[in-house]
C-alpha cells in the first residue's frame, strides 16, 4: 500500500503544483523519488510531530495541500489537537498519511502499534477517513483522499503486501465500499490492511462449503452505511474485522449505522477487544494471537453460520 | 447594545474614521476590555491589558491589514497564540473598522460568534481561532512558509504568552522556523512575568529567556511592552531583519493588570471578573486615563 501511495502521490504531485510533502523525519527510500523529482516541495519538519501538523496547517492556509506522511501513531495522536484544532476546525487542506496501522510494526512494540487511530480519527469532526484494504483499494482512493476538501486520513498498511483484489479496481465511487468476493451466507465486513486474512478466511470456508460476501471500507467517514443497512436487512448478523481497537472503531461505526436504522441485527466484532498488545511478534503472529487471521475468522464465521442453521431447523 | 456603545465608545461615536493612534487603540482595548469582562462575567483581564499595547500598536500602524478586504492575499497576519486575550484582538478589530463595536457586548455569551478564546469563525479580520497554548507559532511558521516558497512579501506575526513558552511545540516550532530561515515571521512575547498560578520565575523560569531564542538561531530585542513607541520601533528593526535568514522575536515586558492600580501583578486577576465596587474603581482608574 506504501508503494501503491507514493507512485499516485508522485502522480498526483506532477499534476498539481500546489501539493507539498511534510515527514515527520521518517520514509528513507521511499520518499526518494519525491525528494529526486520535487526537492523544492518536500519537507523535513524533524522530529515534531505537534508543529509538524500546526506548520502544515499553516503551509495550507497559503493556498495549498499538504500532505503530511509518518509512521504509526506518530501522524495521529502524538499532533491530536493540532489536527482538530489547527487543521480539521479551520478546513485546512492537510493530507495525513499513516504508513504502518495495525500491527505493521509488530516487533517494534505496542508503541508502533496503530490500534486506536480509527477511532481517534473518526470522532475528529470534518476528518474523512480512508482505510483500503490493499494496494488496488490504495490507488482507487487516493484521488479522493487529494480530491476531498478539507482534513483528510489515510491509513495504510507496509510496502508489498500482496494484493486482495484480483486487479485495479475500476470506477470506485467515493465513499462505497468494495465488494471483494460474492456470497450467501454470511457476510464479512473489513476495513484497512486485515482485507487480506478476511479473503482467506472466506476461502477457508468456502472449503467448508460455507459462501461468504466479502466486503471492503475503504473509506470509514464518511461510511457507505446504506450497504451496511442492506446486508444487516439480508444476513441478521453481521461479522466486521479490523486490525485495531473495536472500541469506536470500524465494529463501532457498524454498530451505530446498524441500530440507528433499527436494523434487528447482531454485529460481531473481531479486533483487539479493548487491550494493549503486550508481546512483539510479526504482524502475521499478532495478528493470529488477537484473533484475527484468516484461520480465527473463518471459525467465527462458520459458528455463526452453524448456529444459524441449527437455529432455522428448529424455529421454522 | 446601544447602551454599550454609549458607555464604551462615547468618546468616538460617530466618528466613522477608524482609531489609528495606538495609545487611543490601547486605552480602547483596556476600556472594552473591562466592559466585556464585566458584562460577561469572564475572565483574563490582566493578560488583555498586559497584551493591550502590542495588539493596538499591531492594528494600529505596523499591520498591513484593510478592514475593507479583510482577506486581501498580500495582508499581514497576525496569530494571537495567547487566545485567552482574545478580547483584546476583538475590541482592536473592531474600533479598527472590522465590525461594529457594539457586538463587543456579545462577548462569550450564548450564541455569541465572539468566544472567549479568539475565533475566525465567522469573525473578520481574525486568521486563526486559537485557546490551546503553544499552537499558533507553529501555524505561523507554516503561512511564512507558504509566503517565502511564494516569494510573497508579506509578514506573520504571533503574540505569544510567556507562560505558553512552558509549551515544548514553541520550542519545536522555534527550531523549525530557525531551520527554514522564515526571517518575515516575528513572534512577540507578552512578558509579563506571570502566569495561571503563580510568577513565572516559580513556575518554570524562563530566564536567562533572550539567551534561549539566541541559542535556537532568533533575532532577538526585548523592549517595554508598554511603550508605543518602543513597540513600534521593535517593529521596524524586526521587519528590517527580513534578509536576515532568521526569525525574529521580540520580547515585551509588561505588567499583567497593566493601568488598573489593583489589578496591577496580581495574580488574582488573571481570572477575576470586576463588578461591583471593583468594577467601578477600574472604570474610574480608565476613565482618568483617557486619551
Amino acid at each position: 500500500m506504501r508503494d501503491a501511495f507514493v507512485r499516485a502521490l508522485l502522480r498526483e504531485m506532477d499534476r498539481d503544483a500546489r501539493i507539498v510533502l511534510i515527514t515527520g523525519d521518517l520514509g528513507f527510500g521511499v520518499l526518494r523519488p519525491v525528494k529526486e523529482r520535487f526537492p523544492d516541495r518536500l519537507i523535513n519538519a524533524g522530529i515534531a510531530e505537534q508543529s509538524m501538523v500546526g506548520l502544515a496547517a499553516g503551509l495550507a492556509a497559503t493556498e495549498r495541500k499538504v500532505v503530511v506522511y509518518s509512521i504509526g501513531n506518530f501522524p495521529t495522536l502524538r499532533p491530536l489537537e493540532q489536527i482538530r484544532n489547527d487543521c480539521a476546525y479551520h478546513g485546512r487542506d492537510v493530507k495525513i498519511v499513516c504508513v504502518g496501522g495495525g500491527f505493521v510494526y509488530g516487533s517494534l512494540g505496542m508503541s508502533h502499534h496503530a490500534t486506536e487511530d480509527m477511532a481517534v480519527m473518526r470522532a475528529i469532526p470534518e476528518v474523512t477517513c480512508f482505510t483500503p484494504g490493499d494496494p488496488a483499494e490504495t490507488e482507487a482512493v487516493v484521488p479522493a483522499f487529494f480530491g476531498t476538501p478539507g482534513t483528510c486520513y489515510l491509513r495504510l498498511g507496509r510496502g508489498n503486501e500482496p494484493w486482495a483484489h484480483a486487479g485495479a479496481i475500476e470506477g470506485w465511487r467515493f465513499p462505497e465500499a468494495v465488494r471483494l468476493r460474492e456470497g450467501t451466507d454470511v457476510a464479512l465486513l473489513s476495513a484497512g490492511g486485515i482485507l487480506a486474512e478476511v479473503g482467506k478466511a472466506a476461502e477457508i470456508l468456502a472449503g467448508k462449503g460455507i459462501r461468504a460476501e466479502v466486503w471492503s471500507f475503504p473509506c470509514i467517514k464518511p461510511l457507505d452505511t446504506e450497504r451496511i443497512i442492506r446486508l444487516a436487512r439480508t444476513y441478521g448478523q453481521l461479522i466486521t474485522v479490523e486490525e485495531h481497537n473495536i472500541t469506536g472503531g470500524f465494529g463501532g461505526a457498524v454498530c451505530e449505522t446498524v441500530a440507528e436504522a433499527g436494523t434487528p441485527c447482531r454485529v460481531h466484532r473481531l479486533g483487539l477487544r479493548d487491550a494493549f498488545t503486550t508481546v512483539v511478534g510479526t504482524q502475521a503472529y499478532l495478528r493470529k494471537m488477537y484473533g484475527i487471521d484468516g484461520e480465527a475468522i473463518a471459525e467465527k464465521a462458520a459458528a455463526i453460520v452453524y448456529e444459524k442453521r441449527t437455529d432455522a431447523g428448529t424455529d421454522s | 447594545m446601544g447602551d454599550y456603545e454609549e458607555r464604551v465608545h462615547s468618546a468616538f461615536r460617530g466618528n466613522p474614521i477608524p482609531v489609528r493612534d495606538p495609545r487611543v487603540l490601547a486605552w480602547l482595548i483596556r476600556r472594552n476590555g473591562l466592559e466585556m469582562a464585566h458584562i460577561s462575567r469572564g475572565s483574563h483581564i490582566g493578560s488583555v491589558f498586559s497584551v493591550a499595547e502590542i495588539i493596538a500598536v499591531l492594528y494600529g500602524t505596523v499591520l498591513n491589514v484593510d478592514a475593507g478586504d479583510p482577506r486581501k492575499p498580500d495582508r499581514d497576519r497576525l496569530i494571537l497564540s495567547k487566545g485567552h486575550a482574545g478580547s483584546a484582538v476583538y475590541a482592536a478589530l473592531a474600533e479598527t473598522g472590522f465590525f461594529p463595536v457594539e457586538e463587543l457586548s456579545t462577548h462569550y455569551g450564548n450564541g455569541s460568534r465572539l468566544s472567549g478564546h479568539v475565533s475566525h469563525k465567522g469573525v473578520p479580520g481574525v486568521e486563526v481561532s486559537t485557546g490551546s497554548l503553544g499552537h499558533g507559532l507553529a501555524v505561523g511558521a507554516g503561512m511564512a512558509l507558504g509566503a517565502k516558497m511564494d516569494g510573497a512579501l508579506w509578514r506573520t506575526v504571533v503574540v505569544l504568552g510567556d507562560g505558553e513558552c512552558d509549551e515544548g511545540a514553541v520550542w519545536e516550532s522555534a527550531l523549525q522556523a530557525a531551520q527554514f530561515k522564515l526571517d518575515r515571521l516575528v513572534a512577540v512575547v507578552d512578558y509579563n512575568h506571570m502566569q495561571s498560578l503563580d510568577f513565572v520565575s516559580n513556575t518554570l523560569a524562563l530566564e536567562p529567556f533572550e539567551d534561549k531564542w539566541r541559542a535556537f538561531g532568533w533575532n532577538v530585542r526585548s523592549c517595554d511592552g508598554h511603550d508605543t513607541a518602543a513597540l513600534e520601533g521593535a517593529f521596524d528593526w524586526a521587519w528590517r531583519n527580513a534578509g536576515s535568514g532568521k526569525p525574529t522575536v521580540i520580547l515585551a515586558h509588561t505588567v499583567k493588570g497593566k493601568g488598573v492600580s489593583f489589578m496591577e501583578n496580581r495574580i488574582l486577576w488573571h481570572y477575576r471578573t470586576p463588578q461591583g465596587e471593583e468594577y467601578e474603581a477600574a472604570l474610574k482608574e480608565l476613565e482618568a486615563q483617557r486619551p
